[in-house]
């Protein structure tokens, strides 16, 4: 039975995942500018440790872990979603340009409106997403023509295009900025953590939460729209419905994302590709693996980031792209 | 593709070329220059009249305080401005010409972000280095951008679409500005570095443009010898080499301008994107297919370009100076997304 044979696979693939995430997390915790020995990390788990170290960890490893764990995964399956949607293997939420559709309306947000009061946490996503579905319309609009409808490569042509050009825009704004709230940008545009309480996540928790149980619900619709237009009309499928329902699920978890996170690309193109090659193209035992991957993914640059000697180590964003770039080149090479 | 309307123009007008309509729009761009340079000269914080300018250039007194903004601070701003729009507009028509591809631009292509690299190297190791060293790391940059970017497209049978370059351009430049980004954060350069970026041409000085104009101009001028055998070129290569053509050398040669092109507005102004994307099709739409003509008028129109953008630049938002990169952006986006929507397909 193939089918059986399938489900084995991927839940095999789930278990090493999950294995393989967990062990990554003890390695983050005890990872850091203030050391935290694996004996210490125990006993503080156990409620027996100092009140330093409990602050370590509960104040801010744990936090900074698990949203960078939450943002990993709303990357990787909005990159699923969208390389479905656009047939093209190469997309990204990053290399679309709504992550910086995002950014653009974070770094708004931050310029005209206060910054202290106790719920911009929450209301920062709304932004993000506002631009970004803002973004991906105006893609979505001009990559459509009248009778051929969306071509997938005009989508990523305009994307690119539109990543440049307000990249740009959010260069000029925070260039208007003071020293420190400029390069607090510089930091988030090259994609370093920067939510590391509670409270954020507790604003990106309820859109990982909600989106991705309904996106892996749709994953017979995304397996259908990867076919030909006219098939996916055969089986029965919305087509167009289903398409801009979908593209709004994938722009709200990049956006929820990276608003904590900061403009991180590459990790929404690499964990669907490696899901694939591990699983196979169906994404029902696919896009749960993507999710798992993408954790891995940014937990690893992260940690590895903060690795890096002094206090403030390497944004999460760039040691990403060190890694995702080529294998993006990998991929156009291959294909 | 775009291409197909000219090409039919070729076929029936062997060297489709209008030299009255090229004079014309030459002559033109020459007085437009001049008057936007004036123009940029006399307005900003004090605004100085014409013949002031006039007589400040070309009978300087260091006595008078308005001789002194201009000569020491407007004029090589604006001769700045005009020489890295040149370059630009110069090593965009190039690319475009070489590749057939519309969307080919320096800023797509990761020459731009592979001089940035070099230069946030430069900063983070050798902070003390000269203007010139400065150049010459920049052209290398450039250089190490453009092979990764034409490697990987070209890695593939058939492989010099749109797409496929303007795909790799956006994974080289996201790699190479990352890689730069890593460095500008450990050795805390970023701002300077963000500065840089965004910076243009404001603080250009003398010392410099004694390396800028004549690498510039030196630059235009092999472009210009070469013209010709870019119009064969821009045929096809099938094409180019029936006509007899060299085309390895005219290819190494005009690569090797479009380096130095590049790089040199890169060390001088930072990373902008879309003037060497607009002025060569804009130009083309005035003078046809001829690259004899194109080149001499995109560099004179991308020169017009960035004076006016830099001016536009610095009143704005005065007395701050907004990026002149954004201010290009803004025309240069509507004008990517409506090349994207014609000819990107395929």
């Amino acid at each position: 039975m193939i089918h059986a044979q399938q489900h084995a696979r991927v839940r095999l693939a789930v278990i090493i995942a999950l294995l393989f995430l967990l062990a990554l997390i003890v390695v983050s915790v005890v990872t850091g500018f203030v050391s935290l020995s694996p004996e210490q990390l125990a006993r503080t788990l156990l409620g027996r440790g100092t009140e330093k170290e409990e602050l370590i960890l509960y104040g801010f490893r744990l936090p900074r872990i698990v949203i960078t764990v939450l943002a990993g995964m709303g990357l990787a399956v909005s990159g699923s979603i969208l390389q479905s949607i656009t047939k093209n293997p190469l997309s990204d939420p990053g290399v679309l340009g709504i992550n910086a559709g995002a950014g653009f309306m974070v770094v708004v947000y931050v310029m005209f409106f206060t910054v202290e009061s106790s719920t911009y946490v929450y209301i920062l996503p709304l932004f993000a997403l506002l631009g970004g579905i803002i973004t991906a319309i105006f893609i979505y609009t001009m990559a459509h023509k009248k009778g051929e409808g969306v071509d997938p490569t005009r989508l990523v042509l305009i994307g690119v295009g539109m990543a440049a050009a307000l990249n740009g825009g959010i260069i000029t704004l925070t260039s208007r900025l003071g020293q420190e709230e400029a390069s607090f940008f510089a930091n988030w545009m090259a994609g370093r953590i920067w939510g590391d309480d509670w409270t954020f996540v507790l604003a990106l928790l309820p859109w990982i939460l909600v989106l991705l149980p309904i996106a892996w619900a749709k994953s017979h619709v995304l397996n259908t729209l990867h076919l030909h237009e006219h098939v996916s009309i055969g089986l029965g499928v919305h087509v167009e419905r289903e398409r801009r329902l979908l593209i709004l699920i994938a722009v709200a978890l990049s956006s929820a994302s990276v608003a904590v996170s900061g403009g991180i690309a590459f990790v929404g193109l690499m964990a669907p590709h490696i899901a694939r090659s591990l699983v196979g193209p169906r994404l029902q035992g696919a896009l749960p693996i993507a999710a798992l991957l993408g954790a891995i993914l940014l937990l690893a640059a992260d940690t590895i980031g903060r690795a890096m000697t002094d206090p403030i180590g390497i944004p999460a964003g760039i040691v990403v792209s060190i890694i995702g770039a080529p294998y993006f080149m990998y991929l156009m090479a291959k294909k | 593709m775009m291409f197909s309307k000219n090409k039919r123009m070729q076929a029936g007008d062997a060297a489709f070329s209008r030299p009255v309509i090229g004079v014309t729009v030459l002559g033109s761009g020459i007085v437009l220059l001049m008057l936007s340079m004036a123009f940029a000269i006399s307005v900003g914080a004090a605004d100085i009249d014409f013949f002031t300018v006039w007589r400040s250039i070309f009978d300087y007194d260091s006595t008078r305080e308005a001789d002194q903004i201009i000569v020491s601070l407007r004029l090589p701003r604006e001769l700045a401005a005009a020489a890295v729009g040149a370059a630009l507009a110069v090593s965009g028509s190039i690319m475009q010409g070489m590749t057939r591809n519309p969307l080919a631009d320096s800023g797509l292509l990761g020459l731009n972000a592979g001089a940035s690299l070099a230069l946030a190297c430069v900063f983070a190791f050798y902070p003390s280095a000269t203007y010139l060293s400065v150049m010459i790391v920049s052209f290398i940059g450039a250089g190490i951008g453009a092979a990764m970017v034409f490697g990987l497209g070209s890695l593939k049978r058939g492989g010099l679409t749109p797409l496929r370059i303007t795909l790799a351009g956006a994974a080289v430049t996201a790699l190479l500005s990352a890689i730069a980004e890593g460095i500008a954060l450990y050795y805390k350069l970023s701002q300077e570095l963000t500065f840089w970026t965004a910076g243009g041409v404001s603080g250009t000085n003398w010392v410099q443009l004694r390396w800028l104009l004549p690498v510039v101009g030196v630059g235009i001028v092999i472009a210009i010898m070469f013209s010709k055998g870019l119009t064969v070129l821009s045929f096809g290569e099938e094409i180019a080499k029936g006509l007899g053509q060299r085309t390895l050398l005219t290819k190494t040669v005009l690569m090797c301008v479009v380096l130095i092109l590049a790089g040199a507005a890169v060390s001088i102004a930072g990373a902008i994107a879309f003037v060497g994307l607009m002025v060569p099709h804009m130009v083309r739409f005035l003078v046809g297919t001829d690259y004899r003509w194109i080149i001499p008028c995109s560099a004179i129109f991308g020169g017009v370009l960035m004076v006016l953008a830099d001016t536009a630049a610095r009143l704005v938002n005065a007395p701050y100076e907004t990026p002149v990169g954004a201010i290009v952006s803004m025309v240069g986006v509507p004008f990517f997304l409506y090349l994207a929507r014609r000819g990107g397909r395929k």
